[in-house]
């Protein structure tokens, strides 16, 4: 397989045109982050190009291994997270007082894609580190601020998020990890499972920030608690102290991601493992939300990430295997797949969706910009809506297409994309995880109905789908036949969407009066997801195909207004489907009984 | 100490390269523009050097290329050197190696240096005579094809690869020195590095500055390209029809041995 290509052109056009790139770096911190733009991206798509991408493979084949408590990474792997930690990626997000260099999202997003797209086993390691280091940042003492997170940021340390436990998955009200105070720390007991990298040779300490209950705590989500947990203690000097009674039980064995560890961790085995409170206690769910959301937008980048990479390998693959003639000739002379109208719309697939994907994901980006720095409040507060609204859409839409996309892109290689060599059936592997874990599509599609539309009474979504009003009427305005097809299906789809809340927003005070069904509601979710990510993804191509139609003649903005045209004419109608299902599906998902789904399986004789 | 390091810009070296029929040289335009990779080289070698020496020790790059290539300087002031000089002049253009050395001499001996690291080779021209030249148009010692090298005082020594082994060499300063590949590897700029490059001045200097004695340039050159031919096309392979194994490796065997590579 070639060597991964970044999609620069595709990124930068996205940062300059498609977002307000320009109010971003009018925030305060960022003035400077323009000129750096160019440089940091083509120094981030050589790194992922030349050291994480030729390690993707062979980490998988070789995969992390568990050996009495100790956990090693493949071959390279530890050489490239030094590497990695010394090129100062860790910190490009984060304050400068730390160490870091305080670059905008919209910057950090771009260079996310580099790493998930060349080596997501890989990348999951800083993904997961980045989210302890924005916890403690955010609610750590100085003292903690001070000790650890410069620490993380150089990379002489990693982070770790220690949430799930056997009974507690996606419900973390159910978490029994014991925390007891002794002094100045706390002692914790209990098992965590899941945790990527939570055990691994790459540095010397280990920093788990732990949910767990202290002894009188509430039953239930209002009793979390979280803790700081180190593998090793600190002196107070800050130097290393002895092993903390922290253990890793065993790594588990995955369908995908083998190079990552996900470990069980075992905590106060020995009596306790110290740890100390981070913020307030009881309040440790909040902070773990907050947290949790940045890391579930990355996990979203994480998919269209493996899907451009999946489609980066068809691309090359199609353009030289050679195979049966062109439909269209007399002669009977084989061509390459390429040229097959069906490959096509494969390849098709990949790039439309791959591109509006990545511009939601931008976008999204940009948006975080602003609720962390628009000095405005009012702009702050709109910003963090826009924010919440599309997290679970970027994560669950993403991550959802992307798995079906990088099966197109593999089913382009026929039967040798199955054949492990060949390198695509990997991504393949590797992407599923991403529908699961930081919460499943099912968590992310409530979390959508529940508090992003029902709980703000559909503010943010009317007024984000006035914007996608204001996009389609600068559509409509060019004197043009493509942009005006774009605009017949996006109007579709935007009609939908729109008539799907209503319809929800009604149902919902049919419920509040005792005479909705809030279950059949909900059955309903997940379609209502993919309803506004496609539609979401059609405006961002609708945004593109506006400015692409003002370059006419050039050739990046001539295939931009194509690829927009494809989006329109081959994934919007999706939505309308969606809309009908939302609306109507809702009763049948429920009316089969248990005992109806194996009625079929019964002995004869029982029916 | 004042250590300089020579880097060209050169086509992709991945991009397929065409050479113009008329002016016999090689098209610049239309493909992407990088540093010489064997730059890379004497890049990290400079930065090493200042590493261990510390102090006041500076490093400082220089190129002599079109003033649109100052983001490619940029690129190796990324990695960690202090500051560079650029020698851009239209008058420059179609100079063979003699005339560039000529102009970098001068231009050098007006940067200011105690040692210059040069790469072995371009991946363009690939002469490899550029640092010899150098160093004698500047009058000094030229320590080249080095896989190793040391500063200690005012003294330069290192080891100069040869086909058979290694010559230990040295040198008092002000010298040049030229590294292969096997001195380093080298480092990839950090975000650090790049967000700070930007911050860093190249000094540009055209050729009215320099106090010149000879032309440069086309009208300067000493050598002249008087045809071009096109490698020749491999040859087709030879297919055997083997009727087993072992059949099959003595043909290949008989093979190796008519080529004698047996």
């Amino acid at each position: 397989m070639g060597a991964y290509q970044a999609p620069l052109r595709d990124m930068l056009f996205n940062i300059r045109e498609l977002v307000d790139f320009e109010s971003v770096v009018s925030l305060p911190g960022f003035e400077e982050a323009a000129e750096y733009l160019e440089p940091v991206l083509e120094q981030a798509a050589e790194f992922a190009a030349d050291v994480l991408d030729p390690l993707n493979h062979s980490g998988d084949r070789e995969g992390a291994h568990f050996d009495h408590g100790t956990v090693s990474t493949p071959k390279g792997f530890k050489a490239a997270f030094k590497q990695f930690a010394d090129g100062g990626w860790i910190g490009l997000p984060m304050p400068t007082e730390y160490g870091g260099q305080n670059l905008p999202q919209i910057i950090a997003t771009a260079a996310l894609e580099m790493w998930q797209a060349s080596n997501m086993a890989f990348s999951n390691g800083p993904l997961l580190n980045q989210g302890a280091i924005e916890a403690i940042l955010l609610c750590g003492t100085s003292e903690q601020k001070q000790r650890f997170i410069p620490r993380l940021i150089a990379g002489e340390w990693t982070g770790t998020m220690d949430l799930t436990e056997p009974q507690a998955g996606s419900d973390l009200a159910q978490v029994r990890t014991k925390a007891v105070p002794t002094g100045d720390h706390f002692l914790l007991t209990g098992q965590k499972i899941f945790i990527t990298y939570g055990e691994h040779d790459y540095v010397d300490n280990i920093v788990h920030l732990v949910l767990a209950r202290t002894p009188n705590a509430p039953e239930g989500v209002k009793g979390i608690s979280l803790f700081i947990v180190p593998k090793r203690t600190l002196n107070p000097d800050g130097s290393l102290g002895e092993l903390n009674d922290v253990r890793c039980a065993g790594i588990e064995h995955k369908l995908g991601i083998h190079a990552s560890p996900t470990c069980t961790m075992n905590y106060g085995e020995a009596g306790g493992a110290v740890g100390y409170l981070v913020g307030e206690e009881n309040e440790g769910l909040k902070y773990m939300f907050i947290m949790m959301n940045a890391a579930r937008f990355s996990v979203g980048v994480q998919g269209y990430s493996l899907a451009d990479r999946a489609f980066q390998a068809a691309l090359a693959y199609a353009r030289e295997r050679v195979q049966s003639k062109d439909v269209a000739a007399k002669e009977w002379t084989p061509v390459r797949i390429i040229e097959h109208p069906d490959v096509r719309r494969m390849l098709m697939d990949c790039k439309a969706h791959v591109e509006a994907m990545r511009s939601l994901a931008f976008y999204t980006a940009a948006q975080l910009d602003h609720a962390h720095h628009n000095p405005d409040p009012a702009a702050k507060a709109e910003a963090q809506s826009g924010v919440e609204l599309f997290t679970p859409i970027v994560k669950a839409w993403s991550t959802e297409i992307s798995t079906q996309l990088v099966s197109e892109a593999l089913q382009c290689f026929g039967g040798m994309g199955y054949i492990e060599e060949t390198g695509v059936a990997q991504y393949y592997r590797d992407v599923r995880i991403a529908q699961i874990y930081e919460g499943t599509t099912g968590i992310q599609a409530n979390d959508l109905l529940g508090r992003k539309f029902l709980r703000d009474q559909g503010k943010t979504a009317m007024r984000v789908m006035g914007e996608m009003q204001s996009t389609l009427a600068a559509l409509n305005a060019w004197e043009s036949d493509e942009l005006k097809a774009i605009g017949t299906e996006f109007a579709k789809a935007l009609r939908a969407l729109t008539d799907a809340s209503q319809w929800l927003g009604a149902e919902g005070l049919r419920v509040l009066a005792n005479s909705g069904n809030l279950k059949s509601m909900f059955a309903g979710a997940v379609p209502y997801l993919l309803l506004w990510g496609y539609t979401a993804g059609g405006w961002m191509m609708a945004k593109a195909a506006v400015i692409a139609a003002g370059k006419a003649g050039e050739p990046f903005y001539d295939a931009k207004l194509k690829t927009a045209r494809y989006y329109a004419a081959h994934a919007l109608p999706k939505a309308v489907a969606y809309a009908e299902e939302v609306m109507g599906g809702g009763q049948s998902t429920l009316a089969v009984s248990e005992d109806e789904f194996d009625l079929d399986r019964r002995a004869l004789a029982l029916v | 100490m004042k250590i300089v390091v020579t880097v060209k810009l050169v086509p992709d070296t991945n991009a397929d390269k065409r050479i113009d029929p008329a002016t016999k040289r090689l098209v610049r335009t239309g493909v992407e523009t990088v540093l010489n990779p064997f730059d890379e080289y004497a890049i990290e070698a400079a930065l090493q050097l200042k590493e261990k020496l510390g102090g006041d020790t500076t490093v400082t790059i220089f190129s002599m290329a079109p003033e649109t290539g100052k983001e490619i300087v940029r690129k190796a002031l990324a990695m960690g050197a202090d500051d560079a000089a650029m020698l851009s002049d239209a008058g420059l253009e179609g100079s063979d190696v003699w005339g560039t050395a000529y102009a970098m001499a001068q231009a050098l001996k007006k940067v200011g240096f105690d040692l210059i690291v040069c790469g072995t080779q371009s991946t363009d021209a690939i002469t490899g005579e550029l640092p010899g030249a150098l160093a004698e148009y500047l009058g000094v010692p030229g320590l080249t094809y080095l896989r190793k090298v040391d500063v200690d005082g005012t003294t330069v020594r290192g080891e100069r690869e040869t086909d058979n082994g290694y010559q230990k060499v040295v040198a008092e300063l002000p010298a040049l020195v030229s590294v292969t590949k096997s001195i380093n590897e080298p480092r990839y700029p950090s975000l650090k590095g790049i967000m700070g490059a930007k911050k860093k001045t190249i000094t540009t200097l055209s050729l009215a500055e320099l106090a010149l004695d000879r032309p440069v340039g086309s009208d300067g050159a000493k050598t002249e390209v008087l045809d071009l031919a096109a490698a020749p096309v491999r040859g087709k392979g030879r297919m055997v029809n083997a009727s087993d194994g072992a059949d099959g490796a003595r043909i290949i065997v008989e093979f190796l041995r008519e080529k004698k590579l047996l």
